[in-house]
């Protein structure tokens, strides 16, 4: 009963603060309606027994991605009004495309039924006599070795693509170079001139 | 696992462990040697590196097997595209040596970004599961992306580019949506575990989460109707890209498609022979009657890959041992023109720079008379004109359709055949017939010996083909 009450609360905290996200009208109000969003789903995370996830989904959605996306949106100088302007145009073709789509998705709900021999194959949610942790890590490491392998290297294709895209070496910018800083002498840097009156420095 | 089985396994992995590691090396060793040399020695280091992860998949003789749960196969089909990937990924890298150094381009990410793509592509013909599916094209469709791109410095480049990456997250999107659904009625990712469950009986469900896997799949291999990003990324991206772009991913995901197809789905074929049957019509017919108005090569020759893997999906919607033969075949003999003709269109430089337009071939025969054979070798067995060889790859593919009672399927492609006929024509009439006086400088060694190596192989290897052909009237083309 308290989880069925739970379980409602939460969801229906995540899909009215997705609702919002997407409605509102200030987008930095829209980044911190996302936030209260990752909160709610990892409140159902805790509830389906991945206690382990929630926490990740809090400390890396909450803490530094939905973060970054707050800064972003703080610092670029984007003009929302003027983005959302031929939303009034493009709405009623956008929005009969968007009915069809949820008439066919609505058919294929209601006509829903899995395979029979899909409840032997599915994983299990919480499987047997291990915690959370062990758990996720006989996936990640073991039966999925493979993938992790494979989505390391689709990471590295990103980065070598984002700066092979962006990196450009300037020849004319001043860069700091601390290694020189510190292994500045005295004798390189000061220079003792002795002046005659009335000379001036000279070159 | 333990560590024997593991080792098996890992040992499956060969070539992609060669792609992949060699990938990694070779950027340590760039990241510290800039000069110009080091990177001269990284893009050669590569090329050796995919023609020995090839030869890896060659000469492979252990048993094939999966590895990994079954995420991933190494089963005769696999090997036969993993020789053919790595070998035309390290054709069209030779190809575009010259190109990258007059255009300084010459960085070390060009050829390592390829290499990850290979190592990609040979993930994707290896997939046993919609995970290692959607990594594997993940993975080359990112490195392929940031390529199409490389010339950052260019509008058309930048703008193909764009095209691409927000077309083909919007293809993975729709991937990843069908394979979720399939996940959904089946309860499991592996092939073997989905043709268990489909086994028992399909529902809508099943049904609409495979026609979105099937649109996800046909971005990649660009078949119409969602060929649109296609003709733009030929022209915008630099011709070597374009090159790249046109061989090794479009044999993997082809490949890849057959398999998901009539692996997992094998048992459910009428829901899907009719998707694939209007695909490869669309294909076809856009292939065919797109390019009859086209001036640049680049898109021509993007209208054409367009029209040919119409024909590929004729031979998988034969869902037939022969249909699966025939695609090997019709796509490797496909490989060789298009390689051949893309060097042909890297030997378009004038004084001023690379051309494009079909006009600038006008009088090539006179000029240079080895060009001028080659790309009308080329172009004949591109479009499947006797005889040259690549009329016996679509004689093939044809051939399994009919035996698969396509019989609507193949008239059609016989007619589209004899329509797209006319542009191949008109490029050699304007090579032979037509006058002007733009002269091309030499192109380099490994461009020259490219195109006139492919150009004669398409001559050449007819015997190998007039073999195949009679040992497939006598014994028939299943067992071969």
């Amino acid at each position: 009963m308290l989880e069925t009450l739970a379980f409602g609360a939460f969801s229906g905290v995540a899909i009215l603060s997705a609702l919002m996200v997407v409605i509102a009208r200030n987008p930095v109000r829209s980044v911190l309606f996302l936030i209260l969003a990752f909160f709610s789903a990892a409140g159902l995370f805790v509830l389906l027994g991945a206690e382990f996830l929630a926490m990740l989904l809090i400390v890396v959605y909450v803490g530094a991605v939905a973060v970054l996306f707050l800064f972003v949106v703080m610092m670029l100088d984007v003009d929302f009004a003027e983005l959302k302007q031929g939303f009034l145009e493009y709405a009623p073709l956008g929005g009969l495309v968007g009915l069809i789509l949820a008439a066919e998705l609505a058919m294929i709900g209601f006509t829903w039924q899995a395979s029979e021999q899909a409840m032997a194959l599915r994983a299990a949610a919480i499987p047997e006599g291990m915690g959370n942790v062990e758990a996720l890590g006989q996936v990640l490491y073991d039966d999925y070795v493979f993938f992790f392998q494979m989505a390391g290297l689709v990471l590295l294709v990103a980065m070598i693509g984002a700066i092979v895209l962006t990196l450009r070496h300037k020849p004319h910018v001043k860069r700091q170079s601390v290694t020189a800083q510190v292994g500045r002498k005295r004798d390189e840097a000061v220079e003792l001139v002795d002046i005659k009156p009335g000379q001036g420095i000279g070159e | 696992m333990n560590a024997d089985t593991l080792y098996q396994e890992i040992g499956l992995l060969t070539p992609e462990i060669i792609l992949a590691g060699g990938a990694m090396a070779l950027l340590m060793f760039g990241v510290f040697f800039t000069s110009d040399r080091a990177s001269k020695l990284v893009y050669i280091a590569s090329v050796l590196l995919l023609v020995v992860a090839g030869f890896a998949s060659l000469f492979w003789t252990g048993e094939g097997g999966t590895a990994f749960s079954g995420a991933f196969i190494f089963d005769d089909l696999a090997k036969f595209a993993k020789i053919a990937v790595c070998l035309t990924a390290a054709m069209a890298l030779i190809l575009a040596m010259p190109y990258l150094e007059a255009e300084k381009l010459m960085k070390i990410e060009f050829p390592i970004l390829a290499l990850l793509a290979a190592t990609g592509m040979t993930v994707m013909v290896s997939a046993n599961d919609l995970i290692s599916m959607y990594m594997g094209i993940e993975l080359s469709a990112l490195a392929l992306y940031v390529l199409a791109a490389f010339n950052r410095d260019s509008l058309r480049a930048s703008e193909a580019g764009l095209k691409y990456f927000v077309l083909g997250a919007l293809s993975s999107g729709l991937l990843l949506y069908g394979s979720s659904l399939v996940y959904g009625f089946t309860g499991a990712t592996g092939f073997e575990q989905i043709a268990a469950a489909v086994d028992g009986g399909t529902n809508v469900g099943l049904t609409f989460g495979l026609v979105f896997v099937i649109c996800g799949l046909a971005f990649k291999v660009s078949a119409a109707p969602f060929h649109m990003w296609t003709p733009d990324v030929y022209e915008g991206a630099p011709t070597p890209v374009t090159a790249f772009f046109a061989t090794a991913p479009k044999f993997a995901a082809i490949v890849l498609m057959a398999r998901v197809l009539m692996e997992p789905f094998g048992a459910v074929v009428d829901d899907w022979r009719d998707v694939i049957w209007i695909i490869a019509v669309l294909s076809m017919g856009v292939g065919a009657f797109g390019a009859l108005t086209q001036e640049n090569i680049k898109r021509l020759l993007a209208y054409s890959s367009i029209g040919n893997m119409g024909y590929a999906l004729v031979a998988i919607a034969a869902a037939s041992q022969t249909g699966l033969w025939a695609l090997l075949v019709f796509m490797a003999l496909y490989m060789i023109g298009v390689v051949g003709a893309f060097g042909a269109v890297l030997s378009m430089r004038t004084r001023e720079g690379m051309v494009e337009n079909i006009s600038d071939l006008a009088g090539l025969a006179q000029r240079s008379p080895g060009l001028g054979w080659s790309i009308t070798a080329l172009m004949f067995s591109i479009g499947g004109l006797p005889f040259m060889v690549g009329f016996f790859g679509k004689f093939f593919v044809i051939y399994a359709a009919v035996q698969a009672d396509l019989i609507i399927l193949s008239v059609l492609a016989v007619l589209f055949s004899v329509v797209s006929a006319a542009y191949y024509l008109r490029v050699v009439k304007v090579i032979w017939f037509d006058s002007s006086d733009i002269e091309f400088v030499p192109s380099s060694m490994s461009v020259y010996w490219v195109t006139r190596v492919a150009g004669l192989a398409t001559v050449l290897l007819l015997p190998v083909l007039g073999w195949l052909v009679f040992r497939a009237y006598s014994v028939g083309l299943a067992t071969l």
